[in-house]
């Protein structure tokens, strides 16, 4: 991590910033091989109670596996899987405290919705009244009511998903896993179901691993996130620190958009150092971490909404370089300019369109100046 | 409407009738009152009397309705199990070698598998009867139901199963309460299979039969080697009758299901 964790507030949730806290899950060097092919490699987690945990990273990379291994459909080929303490290799998957909410559904297409919600009360053996008043708070809290006698060949894509959501939550297992849950969801829907989906968790109280491979939708959920490549754990961390103070350059680059700038790294303070990425430009001034060798390769990274586009050189700013404009993309809110330093390095800035189209200050080949403060990118070292 | 061509009209007639015609004709002389069965004397229902006093043939058939009940319920659970385990079972020692026995009696020659059960019943010293019969039209209807019901596994979401697990089911209960209901279908038409096809076996059942059990194609087959006899006419029409009927329900049945279907979708649709 690039600083130190800030001690934070006794209200806000953070149990990983606690040493006392115990971890519901704990994935202690986990690795899982199909085969000659390791899909999950080494690899140490804890989750808390009570969290939104998201896992992040591109297609393959492991993240069904890991929901299988805690359902109980894969066992780890090497370490160990606790929950609450205890290893949950013994325990079949019918005897787990987990449910999993399938990235296809997977409703019983023969039952109704009430049966399919019912499903799993049923197998508990609870009394009749029981299990209807609980579907039927289930029903509620999905907003289903009006299809209970339907059969899920009978409704909508988006009300599916909310009875295999409402399935996998009427058992109130401690643990919840939902796999791309919205991933077959077009984008308005999908947003008010992400609050949906965090307006469930919060009343009751379960912990949610969620997987996805859509960033915005884990920075919108999650309490933290999981980044994941090839089958390891590159950064965990809260939405905003995983944006703000990525480990590395494949998190910058993974979320969102960033500029990453090669270069060596020079010592100028204490926790100051000047990156030099041209010949013919100046160096970036940055903040880094005290344990930076002079003449070390690094990346500096930084956001495109961070660089502020003038027509003059600002005065108060750290950062200061002038370039040419070879393309501008009009996105509605914001128009990203993408200037040429001297040097031949890209840099893409964003500015918010405050003013109308027409009376845009900058257009195309204009040179202009692209200003940014020392903390708003990171150096990064791998 | 579009107008059927003459040459749509003419293959169509000549279709139905190379399919129908000898069993019209078979209908229609059941019905005659002479006892020579190609010389028309005119209507008479006498020989469908004739045949329900025929303790021979009454025997016959209940045999052999209790064979096909008998062996196609076994030959289905057997062979949906034997199904299950190819289709889920993952790699176990010697799968290939089981589902390509499996499959054999669909290819052998009746007249092989007939024998070679013969030979081994008689080296097991099973006297020959109902219950030879029985075990023999399970052995080949097994395989005709595995091969219907692993079609259906095959194309089935795996991930269903283990949502049922997922909710706390145990394997057992997961296959009886989820994959079950939804391949029923299949299972059931693997049943029907294997019925129809115990009912119309004439060669297997004539190697694994024994005197005190006769099954009706036997019967009928022997009976007509000495002449046909308006009887058999009678019988074989009523044969026509059961399966026509049968046929229908079933088809009219599926239909209604999948319009009932239909309309429901599209009011979930609106
Ligand atoms: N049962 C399996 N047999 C062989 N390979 C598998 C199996 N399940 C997953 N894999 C492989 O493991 C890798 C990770 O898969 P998965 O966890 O599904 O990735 P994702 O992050 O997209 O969910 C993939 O390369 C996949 O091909
Ligand atoms: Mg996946």
């Amino acid at each position: 991590m690039a600083d130190k964790p800030r001690k934070l507030p006794q209200e806000v949730f953070a149990p990983w910033e606690d040493p006392e806290a115990k971890p519901l899950i704990q994935f202690r060097n986990v690795t899982k091989r199909f085969g000659e092919f390791t899909a999950i490699d080494d690899l140490t987690l804890d989750i808390y109670e009570r969290e939104f945990f998201a896992l992040l990273g591109p297609s393959g990379c492991g993240k069904t596996t890991m929901m299988r291994m805690l359902a109980g459909f894969e066992a780890p080929t090497e370490g160990q899987i606790l929950l609450d303490g205890q290893n949950i290799a013994p325990v079949p998957p019918n005897l787990r405290p987990v449910n999993m909410m399938f990235q296809s559904y997977a409703l019983f297409p023969h039952l109704s919705i009430w049966d399919n919600i019912a499903f799993g009360l049923k197998r508990d053996k609870l009394p009749k009244d029981k299990i209807a008043a609980r579907v039927e708070e289930m029903l509620r809290l999905t907003r289903l009511e009006k299809f209970a006698r339907r059969k899920p060949h009978q409704i909508s894509g988006g009300q599916r998903q909310r009875v295999a959501l409402a399935r996998s939550l009427a058992k109130a297992p401690k643990l919840l896993l939902l796999d791309e849950p919205l991933g077959a969801l077009d984008r308005k829907l999908r947003e008010d179901t992400q609050f949906e989906l965090m307006d469930i968790q919060e009343k009751t109280g379960t912990t949610f691993v969620i997987v996805t491979h859509d960033q915005e939708e884990a920075m919108t959920v999650a309490s933290r996130i999981a980044v994941m490549n090839h089958g390891k754990i590159v950064q965990v961390d809260t939405p905003a620190r995983i944006y703000e103070a990525p480990a590395n350059a494949y998190v910058a680059d993974f979320i969102g958009d960033v500029n990453l700038i090669e270069g060596t790294a020079t010592r100028t303070g204490e926790d100051r150092c000047s990156v030099r990425f041209a010949e013919a430009a100046d160096p970036i001034t940055a903040e880094c971490t005290a344990d930076l060798s002079d003449g070390i390769a690094v990346t500096y990274a930084i956001r495109p909404e961070k660089i502020l586009v003038t027509a003059d050189r600002p005065a108060d700013r750290a950062n200061a370089l002038e370039g040419q404009i070879i393309d501008i993309g009009y996105l509605g809110n914001i128009s990203t300019y993408h200037v040429e330093l001297p040097g031949g390095q890209m840099i893409k800035a964003a500015m918010t369109n405050s003013t109308r189209l027409d009376r845009r200050d900058f257009t195309w080949d204009d040179r202009v100046w692209l200003s940014w403060r020392e903390t708003a990118g990171v150096v990064l070292t791998e | 409407m579009r107008r059927v061509s003459w040459f749509n009209l003419t293959s169509l007639t000549f279709g139905f009738a190379f399919l129908y015609l000898p069993m019209v004709v078979l209908v229609v002389y059941s019905f005659n009152s002479n006892k020579l069965v190609t010389v028309w004397a005119g209507f008479s229902t006498k020989w469908y009397g004739e045949l329900f006093r025929n303790e021979a043939f009454l025997d016959a058939a209940w045999v052999t309705l209790r064979v096909a009940l008998l062996s196609s319920t076994m030959a289905t659970v057997l062979g949906t199990m034997a199904a299950y385990v190819l289709v889920r079972g993952g790699k176990f020692f010697g799968r290939t070698l089981f589902s390509g026995t499996l499959y054999a009696p669909l290819v052998m020659p009746d007249v092989i598998l007939g024998l070679s059960l013969l030979l081994l019943f008689i080296s097991i010293g099973l006297d020959r009867g109902m219950v030879t019969i029985v075990l023999a039209h399970t052995t080949f209807a097994m395989s005709y139901v595995a091969v219907v019901v692993s079609s259906r596994l095959v194309s089935f979401d795996r991930a269903l199963e283990e949502a049922a697990l997922d909710l706390g089911c145990t394997p057992l209960d997961a296959f009886r309460s989820v994959t079950l209901p939804i391949i029923a279908p299949a299972v059931i038409s693997g049943w029907l299979l294997g019925f129809t096809l115990s009912l119309d076996d004439l060669v297997i059942a004539s190697f694994t039969s024994g005197p005190s059990s006769t099954t009706l194609p036997i019967k009928i087959f022997s009976a007509v080697r000495l002449g046909v006899s308006p009887e058999i006419n009678a019988l074989s029409s009523i044969l026509i009758g059961i399966v026509t009927v049968g046929v229908l329900t079933f088809s009219i049945s599926s239909k209604r299901a999948i319009m009932k279907r239909m309309r429901e979708e599209n009011r979930a649709e609106t």
